[in-house]
């Protein structure tokens, strides 16, 4: 065991784990979907289903990093209906795309420095708090839209979403592809993304060593509005159309992106490779789902069964080891009272 | 002479202080509606608060568990939709048996929900997220999209709707908000003076304390989500009685209307204090705003979610600064008058000696 940190130990010592769990599951979702249908693992079916779920996608790296933080955001689907539907409101309203677009962005930056302020500064309960906002954002939305229906975009701005750029891959996959690096660099090497393990692991033990606990989380927040909203207007070019009720209910898949991936709810755990690997689970799931024809509710409800799975396997899994543990302990002990 | 402290404590001003608001919220409208309070209004919202106020109480139970139940919308539209199935089935069924039948679909929903956290020790939050979408998946499938319409049901339950006990002036004392007053009062003397209650409150204000204490905290929260999806399951069949047409996606976002009137009526998030009369008030608070603007010109019912949302927010923001302050004050008078206490008895013993 001399080359205990060489790299390939390292990748194996991965996969021993939760991750080697969870590349099973893919292959296994593979190869039933593969049965399905005769064309199934090829990249051009691959790269369609990152963009048919790329706005959960982009949000679930924020909601990564929330998550190891110990908080979370349940705002997230509201923050993408707001921001597309400002965006699609002043649009219509006669100002140009682009700052129509930056307008998109400013609200969910101003979403995420609200959340941010009462999470971070204040210190109220980031649950609580963002669950008022998805409530308060999602009527924004609908007083900007009422029950109306915006389209009709520049042809330019649906593009963005729709059209090929580079192979087979559209502007919003290779954007999802360069956020995820940076994201990955950030939280797996840099003293940011260490700070955001300590807080998560222990607040009180952070603030003592002088780790600026409220900063960390305020950029957190902001990041994930911003990136919600970017999500947003990412969704109303793919969709070309904006609705009230625009991205709702997708703070199930985004949760369970991240807690499927390994994160640990409490905080202080998890990769990025992992949630990768759960990204790609949840995305050919749904669509082998879509491939028996299973209705869209019930592959929510599947999607809700695999989010609480993902948390309650774990949990009787710890628990199992911990009764053998005793049960050898005890066994022990019995066998030196002898 | 009695002491300001004395006669108050800070759960009382905060009720005080919900109190108000709903009077204020009334000043305003009256201003802004002509005829605001006329018995037709007054009759409707006695209805609607019915059932956002069990299903206040309901979430207030989890909550003093520091705990929350994001699938009671779902438990809602499941249970009116089986049981309005059941009495389309069979119409014979009399009107007890409903009601319990509905309880009984709720108990099992609500007791999925108690396992997976008591027991299984997932965070109620993720639980309840996904048993939203699993009891909303089970009632699409279930259903194909075969609404339940008034037709098809009993005279009885679209009646009862409009049934009332008495009537002053106009002003109908309806059934249902009669099921809404002997479920407050039952809760209220349920948490204030049965162990149950009791234990509640214990495990919600210090968690492990009370597993040091020797609580059985998993089977406590468990009770708790049971007698949660219960009362939803009550709620269900006031839904049933209300709306008699039950589509696949009935009652969704009640959850939040819930957690709303559960936060607002000074139930903490942070678990063990609150009472259930205050959810009550709550609720009623929510859904008078609900219903004035709904009659108003000026702001849309648009803006209904924007409110909500903001107004959690505001509640839970005084609840954390405030109030939170004013406990702390109080804990320390208190403190201090017992340890001036305990020094008078210590000088009168020395005295004797």
């Amino acid at each position: 065991m001399s080359n205990k940190n060489s790299f390939l130990s390292r990748i194996s010592r991965r996969f021993k784990g939760w991750e080697g769990f969870l590349l099973v599951l893919l292959v296994i979702i593979f190869l039933v979907n593969s049965s399905l249908a005769p064309n199934y693992l090829t990249v051009k079916n691959q790269v369609n289903l990152f963009i048919l779920y790329i706005e959960r996608i982009i949000v679930a790296l924020t909601m990564t990093f929330l998550i190891i933080n110990a908080e979370i955001d349940l705002s997230v689907p509201s923050i993408m209906g707001m921001s597309a539907c400002a965006m699609a409101y002043y649009y219509q309203n006669g100002m140009p795309m682009v700052n129509a677009i930056l307008i998109g962005i400013a609200f969910g930056l101003a979403a995420g420095i609200f959340n941010g302020f009462w999470i971070a500064i204040v210190g109220v309960n980031s649950l609580i708090v963002t669950l008022a906002m998805q409530i308060s954002y999602r009527g924004i939305a609908r007083i900007y839209l009422e029950d109306k229906s915006i389209g009709k975009f520049p042809e330019w701005f649906n593009f963005i979403g729709q059209k090929n750029i580079l192979g087979p891959f559209p502007l919003s996959v290779l954007l999802f592809f360069a956020f995820f690096l940076i994201a990955l660099i950030i939280l797996q090497y840099t003293g940011f993304g260490r700070r955001v393990f300590v807080i998560g692991n222990n607040k009180d033990a952070a603030i003592y060593s002088g780790v600026k606990v409220k900063k960390v989380k305020y950029i957190l927040y902001i990041a994930s509005g911003l990136l919600s909203a970017f999500a947003g207007i990412l969704l109303a070019s793919r969709l070309g159309a904006v609705r009230g009720d625009l991205a709702t209910g997708y703070d199930l898949d985004v949760i369970t992106m991240a807690l499927l991936g390994g994160v640990s709810i409490f905080g202080g755990s998890g990769s990025l490779y992992g949630v990768f690997l759960s990204i790609l689970i949840i995305l050919n799931l749904r669509n082998g789902m879509s491939l028996m024809s299973l209705s869209g509710h019930f592959q929510k409800g599947v999607i809700g069964a695999l989010l609480i799975l993902s948390v309650l396997g774990p949990n009787l899994a710890n628990r199992f080891t911990e009764w053998r543990r005793r049960l050898k302990f005890r066994k022990q002990q019995q066998e030196s009272c002898e | 002479m009695k002491k300001f402290y004395e006669i108050f404590n800070p759960e009382q001003i905060r009720g005080l202080f919900l109190f108000s608001l709903i009077i204020i919220v009334i000043l305003i409208f009256s201003s802004l509606i002509p005829d605001y309070m006329n018995a037709r209004f007054i009759n409707r919202l006695s209805t609607s608060v019915a059932i956002v106020g069990v299903l206040a109480v309901a979430q207030s139970l989890v909550f003093l568990t520091r705990n929350f139940d994001l699938s009671l919308g779902s438990i809602v539209g499941v249970t009116a939709y089986l049981l309005g199935q059941q009495l389309w089935w069979h119409p014979e069924i009399p009107p007890l048996v409903a009601v319990l039948i509905g309880i009984g679909f709720g108990l099992v929903m609500g007791a999925i929900n108690g396992l997976i956290i008591g027991y299984g020790r997932v965070p109620s939050l993720i639980t309840t997220i996904g048993t939203q979408a699993i009891f909303r998946a089970f009632l699409v499938e279930y259903s194909n999209a075969v609404p339940i319409t008034t037709n098809n049901l009993p005279d009885w339950i679209v009646n009862l709707n409009q049934l009332s006990l008495f009537t002053i002036q106009g002003v109908e004392f309806r059934v249902l908000f009669g099921i809404l007053l002997l479920v407050g009062i039952a809760f209220h003397l349920l948490l204030k003076y049965h162990r149950f209650g009791r234990r509640l409150y214990a495990i919600g204000s210090n968690p492990p304390a009370a597993r040091v204490a020797g609580f059985n905290d998993k089977k406590i929260v468990f009770l708790a989500f049971l007698v949660c999806g219960g009362l939803a399951g009550l709620a269900g069949f006031m839904y049933l009685t209300r709306f008699g047409n039950i589509m696949v996606l009935a009652g969704i976002g009640l959850e939040f209307s819930a957690i709303a009137a559960a936060v607002v009526g000074g139930v903490s998030n942070n678990g063990g204090a609150g009472t259930m009369f205050g959810a009550i008030l709550g609720g009623l608070l929510i859904d008078l705003l609900e219903n004035s603007l709904f009659r108003t010109v000026a702001v849309s019912e648009f803006w209904r979610d924007a409110i909500l949302g903001m107004l959690i927010l505001l509640a839970v923001v005084i609840d954390y600064i405030v109030i939170g302050r004013l406990r702390r004050v109080w804990a320390r008078i208190g403190f201090k008058m017992d340890s001036e206490d305990a020094e008078k008895t210590l000088e009168g013993a020395e005295h004797v000696k």
